[in-house]
């Protein structure tokens, strides 16, 4: 579980996050959601501590990232698997030694138990026949199951996800979603998603939350988001022709 | 101002490329990579250049001695001395502050602009040794290249000097071997020893510390070439003046 604690943060006179507060459940799919510039991405890296909120804190089951040491924060780092927005694959590696990366860094591992290992979570990914190749020489879908592979390869407590279906099409932006939620619940993950992607919202939100100029502007579930009267909400969900209409559905069918 | 906060951010990032070190069945295969990268792929130019300043010293010194009465083994004598004292070391350096600099800047910068120095601090992972320790360990090899580049240079000379008609291959030999000082090569290797240190760090610095997309690692890398020359021309006149001085 995360629970974040009435954080800020600013660059320069640019404030950015302003007292956002919420706890993160162990298990679910945790969607951030908001335009872009809302403060998603700063959010997320201060999640990961890779940025320091400016106020406030950040617990991750019980641990207040600010308040360990360096070691203990690397750590806590190593219980961390992130996919990025554009994958973060290490060009000079392939397939295999990306996701075998963090298993040679941390681990004492033999070379076969590392190979059973990336096997594995290479199927789990539907990822067979690429252990092979570079980064540059797969496509963007499985390019985002490769990086999905390489952050549960150590078996993360915690999974964070910036915009994981970004340039993907609708199918494969589908899969990479659902790929998500079952490795979450399989393994008792406690995961979140930064997305705008209205799709991924009514496929695996557990819990939403909304941000909107760095603030916390609304918090629900996939189910709620539909019932809201919250006009940011609403006009940031139903912005496009396709769910106005879904919403003119709904509403038609509940009158 | 920021001058003095960039030289501060760079002594911080030196302490910490040495700080928690990645493991060494990891970073040996990082270091044989970077030797291969930025050692063996910069001899062939390195070569190149060398035969060629060390050819056009010996005709420029040559061109310059019209008096009968200067013997003629001094244009070996300065052509040894130029190539030594200043040439392989520093203008080879200045050279590699383009190549291997660039290439530094660039693909350190490349890796933080599609975040895969974000993946490297998510895991845990100390980014700067896992990246930057290699580069300084593989540059420590520099100086070969530098005596490589020194034999070369005064080849280069005595094939201008002798096929050109400004010297004979006896008269270029004996000023070869005039007057001597191993001190002479030993400063040469402080010298080139210091500035692979430079050439390893400040363009990392530049390649880490960038912000911005594609246009901005292009810039990096350009005032990472300018940097790092600034700097080992800087370092050039302070080691000289306090090894020769």
């Amino acid at each position: 579980m995360i629970e974040v604690n009435d954080i800020y943060k600013s660059f320069g006179d640019a404030h950015v996050l302003k007292g956002i507060s919420t706890c993160f459940d162990k298990g679910k799919t945790n969607l951030v959601i908001g335009q872009s510039g809302s403060g998603k991405t700063v959010f997320l890296k201060c999640l990961l501590g890779l940025l320091s909120p400016d106020k406030g804190t950040i617990s991750h089951d019980g641990k207040i990232y600010s308040q360990l040491s360096g070691d203990e924060q690397r750590n806590l780092r190593q219980e961390m698997g992130m996919v990025f927005q554009g994958s973060a694959l290490f060009d000079s590696l392939t397939v295999e030694g990306n996701v075998m990366f963090p298993l040679e860094m941390f681990t004492k591992q033999s070379l076969s138990e590392m190979q059973d290992r990336v096997d594995f979570v290479l199927k789990r990914v539907n990822l067979v026949d690429a252990h092979k190749k570079y980064p540059s020489e797969i496509s963007g879908g499985m390019q985002k199951r490769v990086a999905i592979a390489r952050a549960i390869v150590m078996n993360p407590k915690y999974l964070f996800c910036d915009e994981p279906n970004s340039g993907l099409d609708p199918k494969t932006a589908i899969l990479i979603d659902n790929l998500i939620q079952e490795i979450t619940q399989e393994y008792d993950i406690t995961t979140v998603v930064n997305t705008h992607d209205m799709n991924s919202v009514m496929e695996i939100g557990e819990k939403i939350i909304f941000l909107k100029n760095g603030i916390k502007e609304w918090e629900g579930t996939k189910n709620e988001i539909f019932k809201t009267d919250n006009e940011a909400v609403t006009n940031f969900v139903y912005s496009s022709e396709l769910f106005k209409k879904v919403r003119q559905m709904y509403i038609e069918e509940r009158n | 101002m920021n001058y003095l906060a960039s030289i501060g951010s760079y002594a911080i990032m030196i302490k910490e490329v040495f700080e928690k070190p990645t493991k060494w069945s990891i970073m040996r295969s990082l270091i044989l990579k970077e030797i291969d990268e930025l050692i063996f792929g910069s001899l062939g130019i390195l070569i190149f250049i060398s035969f060629f300043i060390g050819g056009v010293v010996t005709i420029q010194t040559a061109l310059n001695l019209t008096n009968p009465l200067l013997p003629g083994h001094l244009i070996g004598f300065a052509t040894r001395q130029s190539v030594i004292l200043e040439f392989a070391p520093t203008f080879c350096s200045i050279i590699m502050a383009g190549k291997v600099g660039s290439f530094i800047t660039s693909s350190i910068g490349t890796m933080r602009v599609t975040e895969q120095i974000d993946a490297l601090e998510v895991m845990g992972v100390n980014a700067l040794n896992y990246l930057v320790f290699p580069k300084i360990i593989a540059l420590m090899l520099y100086p070969f290249l530098i005596a490589i580049s020194m034999y070369v240079g005064i080849f280069g000379g005595w094939i201008a000097g002798v096929f050109g008609g400004f010297s004979t291959s006896a008269d270029f030999i004996e000023g070869i071997q005039l007057d001597f000082i191993p001190f002479h090569v030993t400063y040469s290797f402080i010298k080139t020893l210091v500035f692979a240190f430079i050439l390893a760090t400040i363009p990392s610095y530049h390649g880490f510390f960038m912000k911005g997309g594609a246009l901005e690692v292009g810039k990096a890398a350009t005032t990472s070439f300018v940097w790092t020359s600034v700097v080992i021309i800087i370092l050039n006149y302070l080691l000289t003046q306090l090894l020769l001085g």
